[in-house]
């Protein structure tokens, strides 16, 4: 027969409060195999854990059952607690009498004892038959995959492969960057934003830690955390790399041109071309929707310029294996779709931009060399007209959050603005302004000192071209009045979105995301760079709209839980997982089906179907598709289900 | 930019706001909007636009609502504004110089007789060193021939607890105050 002591903690008055625990607690120390029952105030307190230690030590326990509250509070303190004394702890289990029993019946304190009863009745049931069980200690592969090469990207990838683990980056477009490379100046200290990033794609290039793959996108992914198995696909870029020295002779040589999406419509690329002349690594790629070679096979300028002989025609795309131990999500944003905002005018007004695009306005690298220019007439806009929550906190019909950055970024490019043109004037419309970072605040009042920004607090109602100006109505809510500005430009800040394809990403890595498309987190405070799936970290827009000093800040932390995780020689993993009978499984494959985090798997030489310990996460989806019974849950089973079933009716 | 409903547009006047800048020596542009001016002015009840409002107005340039409002008059220039106000704006000293504008444009002054008030009041200054408040108020009332405004019942009221001396008490500088008087004559 077995030992078993139950433990019952009052948790203040939150139990004892509706729960009699004194008489709960002299009922189990009448049940035949308890040999101790006791109550205390605060079990998960020192003294209410060195009660049980005592307990297993002078009454030799071989079970336990904490009465208290939800397992996911205490249960690993407990199971610590009889570890500490040669128990196995996974014959420590948990009675909720807290949230199932005294929270809610506080009113009716007989029936909430006696449901308290009940409830420690069931489990001890339960602990009579729990297995003795080690926790499952899986290898690591110390590499890391950092997908997206924006400035989130770029600094996890430096300060995982700086702590001396091999990083593999991977970036969907030719070149480091991302939108930091097309911004002009970053505030609050308005220091040119690409000079700032080129220090740091410069050293990704030369770490010697870093795999780098750009214009590659992650095809596949299987595994869990510490061995995930990868496939990337190396897209084709007509262009030997390895050969190529980026001198740039077949670009001034390609006779096509195209709207560029780097310079967000304000300027022309070739068929043939680097995403932008300083970028990382300096190479440029055919579009084959473009160049003539591919469309009607008339040209091939480029290869006969190129001194390195290093055009391929021919190339295709490459797949590429790696395994890695863990996973950084570091996809980013990007804006709001312009062909959705049919009320600003976007898209039918020529002279309505977005905020990136006037930061390629505004970039001395961009398509008017840092130039304010009215994109219709190329005329000097003298009445300037910013707009602020565009898409951003509009629940009914855009995106109800905050994007965040969009205050300060008007701010800026409102300053920008003025120092450049100081007979004009900016009018900004905004519904409030959040300005809470290290010196954004008085960057702003500055600006507004400065520059004599006129903040008009109210969204427009309507935006319309009138006789060569862009006509908006208005409401100053400050004095209430109606106000009309014929402008001679517009700029929307409009909202963050995630960016493309990162749902289809997240679903490969078995990752959440939240209704927008946002990679969601383990805990919002506690967990903020995990993701719910183990293994897989978040870094940058791609888990929330940030500005660049959060999302360096971001992706520093989620380094350094990286270098966490890769400094342990094992990991462990709670054994409460699914086994299977293999005298009953009868091999038809239902299970592996239904599984969701691919642990489920036929073995063609069995013929029958196995776990994978360290993929599985005891969910219990096999074990009820199973028509054969063969599937159980360790310490879960259906025998003690049953059992714990008919104690309480 | 235009003000008002489409059909009652008006042209925005920049130098209003540049004016009113200059004039007061204050920047005008600081203000957020918090309140904390109308929150504590004593007189802010009975203006009819409140003194942050008067600077929203002046940055949205609306010229003839603000020198032509009550507001600019009834300030009693305590200067607990400008003592609380986070941007170190002194609406006090902006009032004046809205009170000036107005003057020199030839705004009618929205209250009843309150040039004549403030006349009063210096005459007074001008003949003591310092306000008495009965022979201020006796001048009013002659000047003005106003007798129902009601200042008489809080006066007598004052008169009964002691805080009105019947006899003015002058102060020792009086050739000074006179110079200064003098001065700004000039």
């Amino acid at each position: 027969m077995k030992k078993l002591g139950v433990f019952i903690c009052h948790c203040g008055v939150n139990i004892a409060g509706s729960v009699d625990v004194k008489s709960v607690a002299e009922k189990m120390g009448k049940v035949e195999d308890v040999v101790h029952s006791t109550d205390y105030i605060y079990m998960c307190s020192d003294p209410g854990q060195q009660l049980i230690r005592e307990a297993i030590q002078e009454k030799g326990l071989d079970g336990v059952v904490v009465a208290c509250c939800s397992p996911t509070m205490h249960e690993n303190t407990f199971r610590k607690a009889v570890k500490s004394q040669g128990m196995n702890p996974y014959r420590c289990e948990i009675a909720n009498i807290r949230e199932q029993c005294s929270w809610v019946h506080q009113r009716e304190k007989e029936k909430a004892t006696q449901k308290a009863e009940e409830i420690i009745s069931a489990t001890l049931e339960k602990v009579r038959r729990n297995e003795q069980l080690e926790a499952i200690s899986v290898a690591i592969n110390r590499r890391v995959l950092v997908v997206g090469g924006g400035i989130a990207g770029i600094t996890a990838a430096l300060d995982i492969a700086d702590g001396g683990y091999d990083v593999v980056l991977i970036e969907r477009e030719a070149a480091l960057g991302g939108h930091m490379a097309q911004l002009s100046k970053t505030f609050p200290e308005l220091d040119p934003a690409l000079s700032s990033l080129l220090v740091r794609t410069m050293e990704v290039e030369r770490h010697p830690k870093i795999h780098l793959y750009c214009y590659s996108e992650l095809e596949e992914s299987k595994g869990y955390v510490g061995n995930f198995d990868l496939v990337i696909k190396k897209k084709a870029t007509y262009v030997d790399w390895e050969k190529c020295n980026g001198c740039g002779l077949c670009i001034e040589h390609c006779p096509v041109e195209y709207v560029s999406t780097f310079e967000r419509g304000l300027g022309m690329r070739k068929a043939i071309d680097k995403l932008y002349p300083q970028g990382v690594p300096n190479r440029p790629v055919i579009q084959k929707g473009h160049c003539l070679y591919f469309v009607d096979g008339s040209c091939k300028k480029c290869e006969e310029v190129c001194p390195e002989k290093a055009i391929r025609f021919r190339q295709e795309d490459e797949q590429i294996t790696e395994k890695v131990g863990a996973i950084v999500v570091a996809t980013g944003y990007e804006l709001y779709p312009r062909e959705q905002l049919g009320e600003y005018g976007y898209g039918e007004i020529p002279d309505v931009i977005d905020g990136l695009t006037f930061e390629r306005m505004l970039s001395s690298d961009g398509p008017t060399k840092g130039k304010i220019r009215r994109p219709s007439d190329g005329k000097v806009p003298k009445e300037m007209v910013f707009i602020q929550c565009v898409a951003s906190r509009d629940p009914d019909r855009y995106m109800p959050y905050c994007s965040r950055v969009c205050c300060m970024v008007t701010a800026k490019q409102a300053k920008i603005y003025k120092e450049q043109i100081p007979d004009g004037q900016p009018y900004i419309f905004y519904m409030d302004i959040r300005s809470d970072c290290k010196g954004y605040e008085e960057f702003l009042q500055k600006a507004i000192e400065e520059k004599g920004l006129l903040y008009l607090r109210g969204r427009v109602s309507r935006v319309f071209q009138d006789d060569g100006k862009v006509r908006i109505l208005g409401v100053d809510t400050l004095t209430g009045r109606m106000v009309e500005v014929a402008a001679d430009m517009v700029v929307l800040a409009t909202a963050m979105i995630p960016s493309e394809g990162v749902k289809d990403l997240a679903a490969k890595l078995r990752a959440t995301v939240d209704r927008h498309g946002f990679l969601t987190e383990a805990h919002i405070k506690l967990y903020p760079v995990e993701s719910s799936t183990k293994g897989i970290y978040l870094a940058g827009c791609g888990q929330g709209p940030k500005d660049i000093s959060d999302t360096v800040s971001q992706a520093s932390a989620t380094a350094s839980k990286i270098q966490a995780l890769l400094s342990t020689d094992t990991l462990l993993q709670d054994p409460l997982i699914a086994y299977v009978d293999e005298l009953i499984c009868s091999g038809c494959g239902i299970c592996v089906e239904v599984c969701p985090y691919e642990a489920r798997e036929m073995d063609p030489r069995k013929g029958i179907s196995i776990v994978h310990s360290a993929l599985c996460q005891g969910c219990g989806a096999c074990i009820a598709a199973c028509p054969n019974n063969a599937c159980e849950l360790r310490n879960t089973r259906a025998g003690q289900m049953l059992r714990m079933v008919d104690t309480v009716i | 930019m235009k003000l008002g409903t489409l059909a009652e547009a008006e042209k925005m006047d920049s130098s209003f706001l540049e004016e009113a800048k200059k004039r007061s020596g204050e920047d005008l542009n600081l203000c957020y909007q918090c309140l904390k001016c109308t929150a504590g002015c004593p007189t802010a009840p009975y203006m009819d636009i409140r003194p942050n409002n008067i600077i929203r107005m002046i940055q949205m340039g609306m010229k003839e609502e603000v020198l032509g409002s009550s507001a600019i008059w009834l300030c009693v220039s305590c200067e607990t504004c400008g003592t609380r106000c986070p941007n170190k704006i002194d609406i006090g000293v902006l009032m004046d110089a809205l009170r000036e504008m107005a003057m020199e444009e030839g705004i009618a002054a929205k209250e009843k007789n309150i040039h004549l008030f403030h006349e009063a009041f210096i005459q007074s200054v001008r003949r003591g060193g310092r306000a008495h408040e009965v022979t201020m108020l006796m001048d009013y009332i002659l000047r003005s021939r106003d007798l129902m405004t009601g200042s008489l019942f809080p006066g007598v009221r004052l008169f009964l607890k002691g805080k009105f001396p019947l006899l003015p008490s002058f102060i020792k500088g009086r050739g000074e105050i006179k110079r200064i008087f003098e001065r700004c004559k000039k």
